[in-house]
Formats: structure tokens, sequence, C-alpha cells
């Protein structure tokens, strides 16, 4: 194959998926030249699984994502076909919103946005060899040949990298969705050295909407309020489609049971690790086989199409069974299946040879996100895709480096939790995976991430402004509260009691009567009349810091100390074999991991208080030595 | 980790006069106001630094009078840390020694780590590199014997007490997960406040039953109630009296109400036992009788350690078989008396009768056999793997002042819940709760709770 200058540029993006899209629309935004490089420009930002973005610990990210100027909650908000804010009846830190996507027209919108991006040039042909030269990327060589120069590579391959896919006893070479797998690209990277392993996840089938009876099916509806995930959304989408609830059943699981043996996941011919939180039907049937129903969502993948995704009934068995599992299920009885659900196994890489700044320990400027790096999610990518976007754009421009810590954002939870333990199955985020998470709500995503998006250029002065607008507002109504007396009168006693309170004894500031379990911001606005009518995301702002301020403050001092620890920073030239007194196992994880803090170093697994002490006594000798030198 | 207070027992275990309690760092000076009360009233802050003060410490939770104490007040930098410094020089003995101990992490110190004193005083600048180097090395050697403690510690009841509480705190932390993660996962009752406040309230009561009776705890404030049992003349008293003549008497009391049960308050090895001797009780025919009467029986029950003695210079008899049967659950050491006469006991039943107990040969007219019993003692005790009482007593200092932790953060979760405050962030405090009794454990490994909500649940959405 002949090879020709294809074009040269500051990073290139390998793949527009997730985490292909954010990262190459924000190294474009960060101001580097950028070229996105995908197989297939018709599968941009691809849902090859469920039709749906965010929920716990998912929707936060999307949040998140948005407050750093990335795109997915701007797409979402156009693209949706409904809305739901998960956990209301809960504790504000364990909201999080929900959307059903139309899969085709959120293809469609995200698309539109990187062609609108100026610097982003997006182009169509397959990556098959990394340029490396003194242990730097240079940039890399297409199939047909077409070379193409960077400073900084991105590599967003999903599920591609030796991508398998299985139905029953058939097993073929394939990326999701039947697309073409990776398999040079997988090559050249073992020959660079990296260290992968096997990692399998599934679908479910997806049937015709027209041949699902829905009487037999429960309701699942949006809520009525407007939502979105964008701080910026204006115009919000009040037209939309319900979801559809069944139930599988004794014979469903009789079905699984008589064809266990069928099941690849059974018969040893998958050997790739699945995620434990979604795990296939027969995985269910199997490991709860006291359960007499599970769970069966029929959700809508789009408004232009009849295609309804079967959430649930994730499997590999062979596509006869499929039918029979369908048939056997209340509804769908005469469900016309459109395609079979199937098993997927690919390389990943192990994320614990990156940096925090998803930047390759062992190639210089060569960046990875997304499900490569043992993920699954489609937030989960976005968030990687966004950070080494802004990382590998941040190194060519000569920016600061970001890294977000485990208190500033659910993707700082995400990409430590990564670099730091790496994982062994696909890595799912959860609420509980965050020991912050009060301060890590779906509310306050812009207060705590708008001010580093602006500073990096991610963030409009714009929008940077009206966010400090708002902050003000909020931070002077929380001032009003904290002064303004409420009197013990009639009418303030005949609101607490109708809320189910107890009668005031004394006058009692604003603040501290909206600590009472029983009143919120609109009853004390009451009380207190106030003249300027707030927006309802500074009220709730204000509700929930005032009403949880010690619980809040609780954190921020665990946060603090963590933060003492963060700052003491471990040399990246140290030499862990050199320092006597580490435990064997403590010197080989912390030689892989090579943390850039203490604080990181105290979180690998196999690293003992012992051995930080040690560590600690070790760098502030290192320190002193130099000083006296 | 670094820049809180810390506080250890700076002197050698139980033999001096005197023993130093140390704390260092920025809580030092307001932890030991919180205690110490001088006759003058005054509060260390007003005082000049480096001197030394006469006082009293007061548990300010009882307001009982813990110590009688003098106390060194030293103000940063001039300091072996370079922190603020408070030496508290109490009475020696391993008893009011952890007394005090106990009280300051209660305070809010916390235990400091072998060798962190002098890391601190390294990393604050105060001692140069040579030192450093040893400070790793004292750093690494004290940690594994700890860790040897901690592994021993883990076969014992007070991890199955506390391994049983963690369980239940993490079922419903898990199921207040999955309410989380999965909330239309229908398959899990919903967590509600009334059923975590139930949870919380039974979790404190058992820490409240712990810190009461834990025979950690127990061995803190009154040593290892240890009863010396066996037929008339075989030698109890001789026993008991070699003990206390052997080792110091701490205390010796004469219990008010029952005269006949004599208590003595002894070191064995860094193990303080409480001896009773019910050798006072006015002996009847039928020793299994005299078992029976109710206050003896309560005695035995209560008993953390047995000694059980038998005479070898006479064949076994049925009473001495009964009284096998009698201790059979419990910790005992069959101690084989009176070895200076001819042996007519058949030592092969005896052990047969014994199984893996211990058994220890003594003549205490002659003065033989007792280091093997003292030592048979620790070993029981130490699980064999320390010597004298080093660390073995600090690490239950550990476990109560973690205990007092859990304490509180499960009140603070009960607190929440009377004040209807969300379920979910109840449940902070109970992880806390459920990390910090981990800690006691040794068992931090943080995927317990995933592998928990896993294999719990069937999960999808």
């Amino acid at each position: 194959m002949p090879q020709y200058e294809a074009g040269t540029f500051d990073v290139i993006v390998v793949g527009a998926g997730h985490a292909g899209a954010e990262a190459a629309l924000a190294s474009a935004r960060m101001g580097a030249k950028t070229l996105v490089l995908t197989m297939n420009l018709d599968m941009i930002a691809f849902m090859p699984c469920n039709p749906s973005i965010g929920g716990p610990a998912k929707g936060i990210v999307v949040r998140e994502i948005d407050a750093l100027g990335g795109a997915m909650g701007r797409v979402i908000d156009k693209t949706h076909i409904q809305m739901r804010m998960l956990n209301t009846a809960k504790g504000p830190a364990v909201r999080a919103l929900r959307a059903q996507a139309d899969k085709v027209l959120y293809q469609q919108e995200m698309k539109r946005l990187m062609e609108e991006e100026k610097n982003l040039t997006l182009h169509q042909g397959i990556a098959e060899k990394l340029l490396v030269e003194d242990g730097k990327v240079q940039g890399l060589i297409t199939q047909v040949g077409g070379i193409y120069r960077a400073n900084s590579v991105v590599i967003t391959t999903g599920t591609f990298l030796r991508g398998e896919i299985i139905i029953g006893d058939l097993r073929y070479s394939s990326g999701p969705n039947n697309q073409q797998p990776s398999i040079k690209l997988a090559e050249n990277l073992e020959e660079l050295g990296f260290e992968t392993v096997r990692f399998k996840t599934g679908t479910p089938p997806r049937i015709n909407s027209n041949s699902i009876d829905y009487s037999q099916t429960e309701i699942q509806p949006g809520d009525d309020v407007p939502r979105a995930f964008s701080y910026e959304t204006t115009e919000f989408i009040m037209d939309q489609l319900p979801c559809w609830l069944t139930y599988t059943n004794e014979k469903t699981h009789q079905i699984i049971d008589a064809n266990l043996h069928l099941s690849p996941m059974y018969s040893g011919m998958i050997k790739g690790t699945g995620p434990r939180y979604c795990p296939s039907i027969e995985d269910k049937v199997v490991r709860f086989n006291d359960k007499p129903r599970h769970q069966i969502f029929l959700e809508p993948e789009g408004r232009n199409t009849r295609e309804v995704y079967v959430q649930g009934l994730s499997t590999s068995l062979p596509e006869h069974v499929q039918r029979q599992l369908l048939e056997s299920i209340p509804g769908l009885e005469k469900a016309e299946m459109m395609r079979a659900g199937y098993a997927i196994e690919y390389d990943a890489i192990v994320p614990t040879q990156l940096w925090p700044t998803l930047e390759s320990k062992q190639i210089e400027n060569l960046y990875t996100a997304g499900q490569i790096n043992g993920t699954s999610g489609y937030e989960e990518a976005a968030g990687q895709g966004l950070m080494a976007g802004i990382n590998a754009a941040a190194k060519v421009l000569g920016k600061e480096e970001v890294i977000l810590s485990r208190s500033d954002a659910y993707i700082g939870v995400l990409i430590d939790d990564l670099v730091t333990k790496g994982t062994n199955e696909p890595y799912r985020l959860l609420t509980s995976r965050a020991e912050y998470r009060l301060l890590l709500r779906h509310d306050n995503a812009d207060m705590r991430l708008t001010e580093l998006g602006h500073r990096i250029g991610m963030v409009s002065d714009d929008r940077y402004e009206k966010f400090l607008a708002k902050k003000e507002r909020i931070g002077e109504e929380i001032k009003r509260l904290r002064n303004v007396m409420i009197k013990p009168n009639e009418a303030t006693q005949q609101m607490i009691r109708d809320a189910g309170g107890s009668e005031l004894k004394d006058g009692i500031r604003g603040a501290d009567l909206l600590k009472r379990p029983e009143m919120d911001y609109d009853m004390i606005q009451r009380l207190t009349a106030s003249e300027t009518e707030l927006e309802d995301e500074v009220k709730e702002q204000v509700e929930i810091q005032v009403k949880y301020e010690g619980y809040i403050e609780k954190s921020l001092q665990q946060v603090a100390k963590l933060k003492k620890m963060e700052d003491k920073k471990i040399p990246e030239n140290i030499d862990y074999h050199s320092i006597s007194g580490i435990a064997t196992e403590a010197r080989m994880k912390l030689s892989e991991v090579r943390p850039l803090s203490i604080a990181q170093a105290s979180r690998i697994s196999g690293v003992n208080p012992a051995d930080i002490s040690i560590l600690l006594v070790y760098i502030e000798q290192g320190r002193i030595a130099k000083v006296s030198v | 980790m670094e820049f809180d207070t810390i506080a250890a027992i700076s002197t050698p275990s139980g033999e001096g006069a005197i023993a130093i309690v140390r704390l260092s760092g920025p809580e030092a000076i307001p932890i030991a106001d919180k205690l110490f009360q001088a006759p003058s009233g005054k509060k260390l802050a007003e005082q000049v630094s480096h001197t030394i003060h006469y006082g009293h410490l007061v548990d300010p939770w009882t307001e009982e009078t813990v110590e009688e104490v003098m106390l060194s007040f030293m103000k940063a930098p001039k300091t072996f840390t370079r922190e603020d410094v408070i030496e508290i020089n109490c009475h020696g003995g391993i008893v009011s020694v952890n007394r005090v101990l106990a009280l300051v992490l209660r305070a809010g110190a916390r235990l400091a780590e072998p060798g962190e004193f002098t890391k601190r005083a390294f990393l604050n600048g105060r001692i140069d590199l040579s030192q450093a180097e040893a400070v790793m090395d004292l750093i690494r050697a004290k940690t594994d014997r700890a860790m040897d403690v901690a592994l021993n510690q883990m076969e014992g009841r007070l991890s199955k007490l506390i391994g049983t509480l963690r369980q239940a705190l993490l079922e419903s932390i898990a199921q207040m997960e999955v309410n989380i993660d999965y909330p239309e996962y229908d398959d899990v009752e919903e967590m509600t406040r009334p059923i975590m406040l139930e949870k919380s309230m039974w979790v404190r009561s058992e820490i409240d039953k712990l810190l009461q009776t834990s025979s950690q705890g127990k061995i803190l404030r009154e040593g290892l109630s240890t009863v010396i049992v066996g037929r008339p003349n075989v030698g109890k008293s001789s026993l008991l009296n070699s003990l206390v003549q052997e080792n110091k008497a701490i205390v010796t009391e004469i219990a008010g109400t029952t005269r006949d049960i004599i208590e003595e308050y002894v070191n064995v090895r860094g193990v303080p036992l409480r001896l009773v001797d019910t050798a006072g009780i006015r002996e009847t025919e039928d020793i299994v009788e005299r078992i029976g009467v109710e206050r003896s029986r309560k005695v035995l029950k209560e008993a953390d350690l047995i000694l059980y003695v038998l005479n070898y210079s006479e064949p076994l008899t049925a009473e001495d078989e009964r009284l096998f049967e009698a201790v059979k659950d419990m910790n005992y050491i069959v101690v084989i008396n009176k070895t200076d006469l001819p042996q007519k006991i058949d030592l092969e039943k005896v052990q047969a009768l014994a199984g893996s107990r211990l058994l220890v040969t003594t003549s205490l007219i002659e003065e033989e056999g007792i280091d093997q019993l003292e030592e048979a003692i620790a070993d029981l005790f130490f699980e064999g793997e320390i010597e004298a009482g080093d660390m073995t007593y600090v690490s239950n200092a550990r476990h109560i002042s973690l205990l007092h932790q859990a304490h509180q953060t499960i009140s603070d979760a009960i607190e929440a819940a009377e004040m209807e405050v969300p379920v979910d962030m109840i449940q902070i405090d109970v992880t806390r709760t459920w990390e910090i009794l981990g800690e006691i454990i040794g068992d931090t490994a943080d995927d317990g709770l995933l592998n928990q909500l896993f294999s719990q649940f069937c999960l999808g959405k």
C-alpha cells in the first residue's frame, strides 16, 4: 500500500463514539487543530445498547460534562423522547436525571455539532498503526496509507478492538451491531507494549412496537415538569413517549434452563469477564433461581422508528431460543423480533497503564478514553473522552493539565478508580463509589466545575458571567435568610402547624427555620416577605445549602483532610525499589501505578499505612537532601 | 493522617512507678484542657509554656476523677515534634496508664502509629537524615508485629461480634445503595427511616454492650477475670500467693459483701489478671456441689480464664472429672501441682480430658513451674506471638477508641433519623460506622460493598 502525507494536526481522535465525540469537540474547543477519524461517519455517537442517557451517578456525570463545556447534555436535551428525575423521594445527593434517547436524532445532532465546530475536521477512515518515535506518538497511518501527523493522539475505540460477536454457538469477528472490528490497531497496541484484558458485554433483542400488546404491560411515562441536563438549555421538549414494563415468568425461566447448554456463557465459549451490574437474563435466572420473575422494560428507540429495546433481556442464547423467550412474556407473545440480542467480547487496555490525565505511561502524548479503558456506559465514556480531549489539547498548547479529584466530580472518581485500582470487570459508576456524594450532586455540577471550565477555555465568557451572577444571588439569599428574623405570630404558627411541625417558642432566623424537616424554601420565602423572585435553580441551591449545612460541612472537613494528602506530591522519578522498608506487594503496586500524590498512593489496594509512612519520610528526606546540596 | 493529634504511652509498659502518656498535635492543648483540672482552676491555654502542673484528670462524660497526674505543657515549636506537646505523668501500671490513654483517645486524639512521634519530629525538621533511616526501620518492624496481633485478634470473639454488626450494617447499606442506583428495581424493599433507625439503635446497643463487656475493654479497666478452682488441698491458695508474690500486686481489695471471695490484681507478663480465689468459701464435701452455690457459679461463669489445679500425688477422682465437665466450654489451663511428691495421677487421662488445653506441672512449695504457668497465661492471651504486653494493650486501647468513634457516628445516624433527614443522608453516618468497625478488625477492603450488592440483588437496568 503506497503511503501519502494526509495532513498535520495538533490532536487526532480515533473513534467518534461517546468518548471520541467529546474528546474531539473538547480538543477543538480548547483551540487545538483537531482531526477525528472514524470508521463510519454515519455511526457518530451511536448507542449500540440501551437508548437512554443518565440515571444515578451517570446522570450527574452528564451534568458535569455540561458544566465543563462538553456536548452530551446539550445533545440529549434536544433529542430525547422522555425525561425523568429519579430518586425524588430521597435526599438531594442522589437525585438523578435520566433521558430516553431518540438514537438516530442523537447521532445526527452530535454529528452536526462536530461539523459546526471550527478547528475540527471529520474524516472517515480506519487507523491501523500509530507512529511512535522515542517513546512519543507522532501521528498514525490509516488502512489506505494516509499518514496523519499530530502532537497528540486520543484513542477511543470502544469495543472494536478484536471485537467478536457471539450468539449461541456462532462466533464471528465484528464490532458492535455488525460493524468492522479493529484488528490491526489492536495488534499495533500490543506491539507497543500495552497490556490488555478480555471483557464481555451484551445486548438484548429489539422488537417491532406494532407487535406488542401494550394492554398487558404497565405504562412508565416521563415527568410532567420540564427538565434538562444542560445548564444552557432553554427550550424543553414536552412531547414525550412512554416506556412500558412487563415481567418474565416461570415459563421464561424454564426455557432458559432447558437451553442453558446452548448459551455461550455456560458452554465456556465466552471467556471474557462481563459486568455484574448488567447481567444477561440467563445469568439472572441461574444466579437468582428463587426469583419468580424479572422486570422487562420496553423502551422505544426513537420517534421515527418502531424498534423497541427489550431492557432486561440481554442474552447470547441462539436466535430461536430468543424468540421463545420473547413469546413467553406477557405482551410480547406475538413480538416480531427485528434484531437478535448478542454478546460481544473485546480487548480493553489495563487502565493502570494511564496517568490520571488519561495519557499513557508508556507512550507520551498518547491518550485513551472510554470503553477501551475497561469501562461500560455512554456517560462513563463521554466523561473520559472529555478529559482526554482537554488534556491532549492542553499538552499540545502548553496549558495546565486537568485532573479532577474525587471531591470535584464523579468523573474524578471514575478516572481515579481506573488509574489507581484498575478494574477486573467492565467498570460502571455507582453512587456508592463516591466518598463525597453529598458534595457531588446533580444540582451543583455548575457550582463545582464552571470556574474550571472557564479557566481552561471550555466555557464561554458569557456563560461564565451568568454563572457568577447566579452564584452571587445564591450567596445573597443565604445571607439574607441567616439574618432575617421570623416572629412567632399567628400566621407563622399556622403555617408551621399545617406543615406538621411544632410551634415556635421564640423568634427564629429564617435559615434556622428552613433547617426543620417540614419546612421548604417557598414557605420561608412567604414568611420573610422577600421582594425579589428568584429562579428555581437558585431557590434549590439555597434550600439545599441551608438545609444540609451540617452534613455538607462534615464532608468538606473530610475533603480538607484529603486535600493535604493530595498536595503531598510524589516525584515522578521516584524509584520504589530503592526505598528500604516498603513491603514487597506495595513496592510492586506503587511501581506499576506510579501515583502522583500520597493520597493516590494510599488508595492503591495492597499499600498499607506503614508503607505510606515510609514513603512520606523518604520523600521528605529527598526534599531536604536537595535543599542542602 | 498527618496533622491530627496523636497520643501514645511513651514509657515501657507496666514496670516503672511512673508512666507517661504523650500527646502531640494542634489539638493537644484543647484535649488536655477538656480533661485536666488544676487546683487553681486555670486552663492550660492560659499557662506559660514549658511548665509542669499538678492536678486531676476528670472524665468529662461521667465527671469521675480518673487519675492524679503531673502534666507537662509544651507549646510548639520548641518540642520534640515541633508541635504542641502534652505529657501526662501518671501512676505506673498497666491499668491506670491505659485508662489515661483511653480517655485522651476518647477526647479526640488518635492513637499514634509506631514511630509516629519520631516521624513527625523528622517531618517537621527536628531530626536529621541518619535518624530518619532508623525511623523507617522502626515503623516497619513495629507494624509487622502489630499486624500479627491484629491477625491473632481476627480469630477472636471480638472480631466475630464486630463482623456480625458490620454484616448487619452492610446489608442495610447495600439495600440503600440498590434503592439509589436502581430506583426502578422493584424486588428490594425500600429502605425506610424506621428500618434504618431500628437497625442503628440495635447496632448502638451492641456497641454499648461491647464497650461495657468486651473482654478487651474489661482488661483495661479491671483485668482478665481469672478463677482458681480445684478440690481441697490441691494448692489453690499457694498458687494465688505465688502469682501475687512473683508479680507486684496492683490493687488488693476485699469485696465488701462477699468477704469469702478474695480478689487480687496482678500483672502477669503484660496481661493484667484479676485473680479470684474461691478458696475462702467454706469447703463442703462435694466440690461440684460447692460450685453449685449461686455466687460461685456466677464467678465461674463470668471468668475469662480458669486455672484448674490438680494434685500430682493423687489419682484422678470422680470429682475431678466432674469439674472438667463443669469448665469444658471455658478458657482454662490445667495446673498439676505437687510434683515434689511421687506421681499417682494418670497424666494421659488428664491430657485426654483436657483436650487441646494447656497443661502445666508445678511444685509451688519448691517454687517450680511458675514461670511456665505465666508463659502459658501470656501465650493464651497473646496466642504466643508477642512478648510481655508490648503492643496488645495499645491495640486494645485502639479498639476502644474506635468503638467510641463508631458509637458517635451511629448516634449521629440515629439523631438524623429522628430528625427526619433523608435516608440516603442518614446512610452516610451508617457507612462511616461500618468503616470504623472495619478498622477494628483490620478489614478495610473497599470492594466489600459492591460484592454484597451484586451477590444479594439481581440487578439489571
